[in-house]
Order: structure tokens, then C-alpha cells, then sequence
């Protein structure tokens, strides 16, 4: 950006005067609108951290937006010690569901969008578009359809119930296809079959360590997804031990009117529950920006 | 490139008409699951497991007494969210799939809607069931016969309305407590004089307003026994909407948005005086606004004549058995003993302040007690008194969630000075009489 405008600068004489202000200018401009931005995506999360080191009472008393007593280990304490410990276990389902769910998805994904990208197959194209299609689809309008095929099977209420729905990745399929296309040349894997590797070999050996920003990307917008996925849970699930965090802290906070106390625990099981999610995005958000690059470039 | 757009096109079409498909089948035929006999009420044969679905909070506990005390009928309990939050949709979609619990929380309000989706057993069947019903307060089991000759699920709770004041507020600005609405509207001019507000109106809260038209003797829906009549803008609901319209114009009571900090935080700093609410709001308030306790009292709801003693109701659920148990009889014990027996009430209103639907329930020790934050009133007796005095004739029309949605849509508009209350429940009168013709369920015009 400021390359272009020293070089627009320097072909006419004239607004050269002009230049570096505009450029201040801009650049305050760009500074303040994301300033402004990062603030309102933050101030909410702040307002979560500063309720949940809060007690029931201060949380409407004191102002929202700095601390009062120091309340957050106690409110942690007495959150984890509710319902038998049940928020530990609906954050340990979340993990289930997420972790596992993200990685299948990207291993399938992974290698669906490879064999697409480099072998040729009659309907190739069809079927590649067809996933394609699947990406327009969005996944609450899937929800009822999947309740009543699992009813068929059985398997509504159980951890498969929202772990199967969640290992198909339409988005990662396109993105692994078009990465692979790119980033994994052909005569490597020429290579590899002359010195005598199956394809399977070849493809978890070779090209997955090529592709890995891409599979990276996808794992972590899965996870993402079904961490937040919602609907889902809500349809499927009847059992309480089988609800990730989401869902669980919904459930309570309908409940909020019946039992006020519940209200801090929403607060400080939400604030918990995205822990996790800003580990994964601070660990992995390189690879997050190259992946996503990639795929808009191409 | 062409060939690659036309595949895609053809691709999403496919995908669209799968889902679409999905749809169509979930959304039509309810309930046909059933089986085909009406079902007998007959105890089964050897040991019985009962699913039972309900977002009462601490209900594990209550259960686990049923459980230990009858080995032969174990009950299974399934949570979730409030019924409008989401357990009504997985109702609906079990009922389809043919795998729906064999009991269920449903309030009073969207009874109805299960019943014309044909998604409950009728419990006229069971002799114990029919021989309970002097144990309900009557309006409580009018709520369940739906005004048939059919029982569809044995009431649990109520919520009987009164009215919720600041005590020391209105004593120190030497106002007096209205027992008439007339008087009301007096006080709540001398309330904004005072700088406060009488009350909070809210528009999201469409089941207390109902409360309100329940109150005065009128109601929304009719059936019957062949058609629904809907009558949300008839005489009654016009002179509630009327007086409610006059104190919005008058800007005599405040609209912070119900059940948010906003709305907490008007009753906490005194600035919002009176609720005029179901007994349930004990704990709203007390859980809502922690620093004016002591502060509260409790007196009946104000009347509109002179003299009279009517209340509305706000709230209150029943267990229901939906169609396709195998189990009916069992079901209708379990049910019975939930919400008649005194071990069972109590817990249930210990755990999560249910107000039974019984008559006896009405005198549980627990309900006899001063409350604190109440400066020591015992509230339950005004409550009590009001639960008696109920209003029996009301009856819930089978697409609430629908009108419920746009007469707050109307109330919000009215609210901000777009249009009247009245308006709204006009605009609501017809679009729904459109959802149930949509529903196909006859309706008179």
C-alpha cells in the first residue's frame, strides 16, 4: 500500500506535497476503523471476564465494566461443583465432539480433495461440484432431516449423533483440492510410485506434509464449527450427559428465572468455554491466514 | 467453464430438493406413529421403564424417590431447554420419528398445539386419572381437558397473578395500594410525580397480558369440538388494551425490554415500583433486584369493578403422555403421583419453586412460611387465595408460539409510538386465523 503510493507520488511532481499526508491521513483512518472494530469484539468478552469474577449480587449492582470483589475462583469452584461436576463433563464433550469430529473431517476432507485434485476419474467434475453445492447448504436446514434418519437407526441421543453429522466438510474439500492442485507436484508423486510407494503411503508421507496449511485451516474451521454448531445438539440430544458446553449453558440459562443462581454459572461456564477456542486460534492462526489465502488467490 | 457452472447448478438443485424433501416429509402427517388402537389403560406386564422429558430444574431428584419406591416402573428423566426454547421442536420431531419420550413438561399454552397435531393420549382412559380431578383446583384441570371430554395431561403447576409493590415506596409518598385499575391509574400518576414508574409494560411477555384479558373474564380462543373461533381484539381484550394504551400515552410506565439487566436493574433501583405478576415473580424479583429485599409486598391484583375478585393466570405446565407408550397406565401413575402426592410437591417446589395445581398442595408447609424479602409476608396466602379464583373458562388456541410472536411484534411497534395495542391484536387476529388455515385446522371466520 504505501509502496504504490511513494511510486504514484514520484511520476507527477505536483501532489507529491500531498502524498505523505494522505498516507497520514490513511493510515490514522485505517488505524481508528480498526481500532473502533477491535473494540467492539473485545468489550464483550471483556464484560464476560469482569461478570465472572463477580458474585450474583454485584453483578448488577457495580459497573459492568471494571472489577468489584474478586470472586472468579470461587465462582469457578462452585460452577464445576454443580449438577456432580456436569459443566466439566459438557466441556469435555465439546472437545470430544469438536477434536475428534475436526480431525476425522480433515482426514477425510484431506483426502477427497487430494484424489480430486490429482487423480482423473470419469465424473470427476460432477461429483466435485456436487460438494461444491454442499457448502450452500446450510447445516440447520440438515438438522431435522439427520434427526429422522438416526431416528431410523437408533442412534438419536448418543455421542454418534453429533459426531457423524460433523466429520464431512464440503468447505474442506474444495480447499484441500485446490491446495493440493498447487502444492504438491505431479512428479513427486511420480516420483514416489517409481521408488516403489503405494498411494496410500504416498499421500499421508508425502503429500499431507505438502498440504498441511491446508489441513490445518480445515481442522481448525471445523473444530470451530462444531464447537459452535447448536442446532445440532439441540435436535439430536436428550441426555444430559451428553450435551456439549453450548447447548448445556442454554439449557440453564432458559432456566434462569427459576433458578437465579444458575445466571453466574452461565456467565463463568461461557467465559471458560471459549478458553479453549482462543488457544486453538492463537496456536494455529498462521496457518489459519496462509490456508485461507491460498484458497482466495487460487 | 460452462460445463463446470452447469454442474454446479445441477448439484445445487439436487441438494436443494433433497433438503427440501426432508422438510416436507418432517412437516406433514403428524403423529401417525401411533399405533392402532386407543390405547386401553391396562398395566403391562412385568418390569417397566418410563422416558420422561422435562426442564424443571432438580427434577433427577424428585424422580429418583418415584424410582426407589417403585422398582417395577423406573422412570428415565431427559432434559433440556425450556419447551418454547427448543424441547417443544424435538416434541414435534420425535412425535414424527415415533421415538418420543412416553412422558412430557408441556405448559398449559401449547397443549393444545400437540393436540391437534394428534401427539397425546387421551388419559380418560385411566379410572385413576378421571377420579383425581377433585383434587385440582378446577380451572387447573379445565386447562388439560382442553374443553373436550378428553384428558390430556395432569396439571402440575399454576400461576396465579397478583400484584408485586414496593411497600415503603408507596408508603413514604403517602400513596395508597389500588385494588381497583381505575385506582391504579390514579397511583401510577402520583408515581411519575414522584419520579418513578408504576410498572414495567412488557412486549415480550404476551402470556401475562393474556393474563390480564384472563382476568377480566375474557379469552382468545374457543372450540367447539368441530371448529376453532379466534377473538384476540374482543370486548375484553379491547378494554385492557385501551387502558394499557392510555397509561403508554400518558408515559406512565416504563418499557425496558423483560428478562434483561436493563429490566433488572429498573426494579433494583427503584425506579420501576410495581409487577403486577404470577406467583413465580417471587423469585424474579428477589433474584433480580438483591438490594431492595425487605422492601416488597404482595397485595391481590387490582379489579376492574369495585368489589370483585378476579385473577388472571400467567403460566403454569402439566405432564402429558404422548402418543405411541406402550405404557399408558403406568405413565398416568407416575404422572398422578408427581403432581398430587405431598413428597413429590414438595420437592418439586423446594427444588424449583413449583406452585402446585392441587388443592391440598396450596397448604404445603413450605408455602405457609412469612418470606424475607417480602418483609416476612407470607405472599402464598395471597396467592393462594387468587389460585381460587381463576377464571375456568379460558382456553389456549394450538398456535401460540405464532400469535405469541406477532402480537409482540404489534406490542413493540406500539410501544415506540407506531400504532396502537389494539391495533396489534387486531393485525394478530388475522394473521392467525391464516396460520390455522394453514395448519388446515378449521376455524370459524
Amino acid at each position: 500500500m504505501s509502496l504504490l503510493t511513494r511510486t504514484q507520488g514520484a511520476t507527477t511532481d505536483a501532489p507529491r506535497a500531498r502524498g505523505p499526508r494522505e498516507h497520514i491521513v490513511s493510515r490514522v483512518g485505517a488505524l481508528l476503523i480498526m481500532g473502533v472494530f477491535t473494540l467492539y469484539f473485545l468489550v464483550p468478552i471483556w464484560w464476560l471476564f469482569i461478570a465472572a469474577t463477580k458474585d450474583r449480587g454485584q453483578l448488577l449492582t457495580t459497573n459492568a465494566l471494571w472489577f468489584a470483589d474478586w470472586n472468579l475462583f470461587a465462582n469457578i469452584g462452585d460452577l464445576i461443583s454443580y449438577g456432580d461436576g456436569i459443566y466439566l463433563r459438557w466441556l469435555l464433550n465439546s472437545l470430544g465432539y469438536a477434536g475428534l469430529g475436526a480431525l476425522l473431517a480433515t482426514v477425510f476432507a484431506g483426502m477427497c480433495g487430494y484424489a480430486l485434485a490429482k487423480y482423473r476419474f470419469p465424473g470427476r467434475e460432477v461429483f466435485f461440484n456436487v460438494v461444491l453445492g454442499g457448502v450452500l447448504v446450510p447445516a440447520t436446514a440438515l438438522a431435522l432431516p439427520l434427526f429422522l434418519l438416526f431416528s431410523q437407526v437408533n442412534l438419536t441421543n448418543t455421542f454418534w449423533a453429533v459426531l457423524l453429522p460433523s466429520i464431512v466438510s464440503p468447505f474442506g474439500v474444495y480447499l484441500a483440492r485446490i491446495y493440493a492442485a498447487s502444492s504438491v507436484p505431479d512428479e513427486l508423486i511420480e516420483a514416489a510410485r517409481l521408488d516403489g510407494s503405494g498411494e496410500v503411503r504416498t499421500f499421508f508421507t508425502v503429500s499431507t506434509r505438502l498440504m498441511a496449511p491446508a489441513l490445518v485451516t480445515v481442522f481448525l474451521f471445523q473444530f470451530v464449527s462444531i464447537w459452535n454448531n447448536f442446532f445440532l445438539p439441540l435436535i439430536m440430544l436428550r441426555s444430559q450427559e451428553l450435551f456439549p458446553v453450548t447447548y448445556g449453558l442454554y439449557a440453564w440459562n432458559t432456566q434462569l428465572n427459576q433458578i437465579p443462581e444458575l445466571r453466574t454459572y452461565v456467565l463463568v461456564g461461557a467465559f471458560l468455554s471459549i478458553v479453549p477456542l482462543i488457544i486453538a486460534f492463537l496456536l494455529l492462526q498462521r496457518f489459519w491466514r496462509n490456508g485461507l489465502g491460498t484458497g482466495s488467490v487460487k | 467453464m460452462q460445463h463446470l457452472k452447469k454442474a454446479v447448478v445441477t448439484g445445487v438443485a439436487l441438494l436443494t430438493a433433497f433438503t427440501l424433501a426432508g422438510c416436507t416429509t418432517s412437516s406433514t402427517g403428524g403423529g401417525d406413529n401411533a399405533g392402532a388402537d386407543p390405547a386401553a389403560c391396562a398395566p403391562s406386564d412385568g418390569d417397566v421403564t418410563l422416558s420422561f422429558t422435562s426442564w424443571i430444574p432438580g427434577i433427577e431428584d424428585v424422580v429418583a424417590q418415584w424410582n426407589e419406591a417403585n422398582p417395577e416402573i423406573q422412570v428415565e428423566v431427559q432434559t433440556g431447554p425450556n419447551g418454547n426454547s427448543g424441547t417443544y421442536k424435538s416434541f414435534f420431531s420425535q412425535l414424527e420419528a415415533g421415538n418420543a419420550p412416553d412422558l412430557g413438561q408441556i405448559e398449559y399454552d401449547a397443549l393444545s398445539s400437540f393436540r391437534v397435531q394428534d401427539g397425546l393420549e387421551d388419559l380418560s382412559a385411566c379410572e385413576d386419572i378421571v377420579a383425581a380431578e377433585e383434587e385440582f383446583i378446577p380451572w387447573t384441570w379445565g386447562q388439560v381437558t382442553l374443553g373436550s371430554d378428553g384428558v390430556y395431561g395432569v396439571p402440575q403447576d399454576s400461576g396465579p397473578m397478583a400484584l408485586f409493590y414496593r411497600a415503603d415506596l408507596f408508603e413514604e409518598n403517602g400513596i395508597e395500594i389500588p385494588t381497583t385499575w381505575d385506582e391504579y391509574k390514579e397511583a401510577a400518576r402520583a408515581v411519575r410525580d414522584a419520579g418513578g414508574y408504576i410498572t414495567n409494560f412488557s412486549t415480550a411477555d404476551i402470556n401475562q397480558f393474556a393474563g390480564f384479558v384472563w382476568q377480566t373474564g375474557g379469552g382468545w380462543f374457543s372450540n367447539d369440538g368441530e371448529q376453532w373461533t379466534v377473538d384476540l381484539a374482543g370486548e375484553q381484550s379491547k378494554t385492557v388494551a385501551d387502558y394499557w394504551q392510555e397509561l403508554l400515552d400518558e408515559d406512565l410506565v416504563a418499557t425496558h425490554p423483560a428478562w434483561t439487566e436493563e429490566w433488572n436493574n429498573a426494579y433494583n433501583s427503584g425506579e420501576v415500583w410495581t409487577w403486577n405478576s404470577a406467583v413465580w415473580g417471587a423469585n424474579s424479583i428477589s433474584s433480580g433486584a438483591p438490594d431492595t429485599s425487605g422492601k416488597w409486598a404482595v397485595a391481590p391484583s387490582p379489579q376492574w369493578e369495585e368489589g370483585a375478585s378476579a385473577a388472571g393466570n400467567w403460566g403454569g405446565s402439566s405432564i402429558a403422555v404422548f402418543k405411541g407408550t406402550d405404557h399408558l397406565y403406568e405413565a398416568a401413575k407416575f404422572a398422578l403421583w408427581l403432581n398430587t402426592s405431598e413428597e413429590a410437591l414438595t420437592a418439586l417446589n423446594e427444588s424449583a419453586n413449583i406452585y402446585p395445581a392441587t388443592t391440598e398442595g396450596l397448604s404445603l408447609p413450605s408455602l405457609q412460611e412469612g418470606v424475607e424479602f417480602y418483609g416476612g409476608q407470607k405472599i402464598y396466602d395471597v396467592f393462594a387465595e387468587a389460585a381460587e379464583q381463576v377464571n375456568p373458562d379460558f382456553v389456549w388456541g394450538p398456535t401460540m408460539t405464532q400469535t405469541y410472536a406477532d402480537v409482540s411484534d404489534g406490542f413493540q411497534k406500539a410501544v415506540t409510538g407506531q400504532g396502537t395495542l389494539l391495533e396489534a391484536l387486531e393485525s394478530a387476529q388475522s394473521s392467525t386465523v391464516s396460520a390455522l388455515k394453514a395448519q388446515s385446522i378449521p376455524v370459524a371466520e
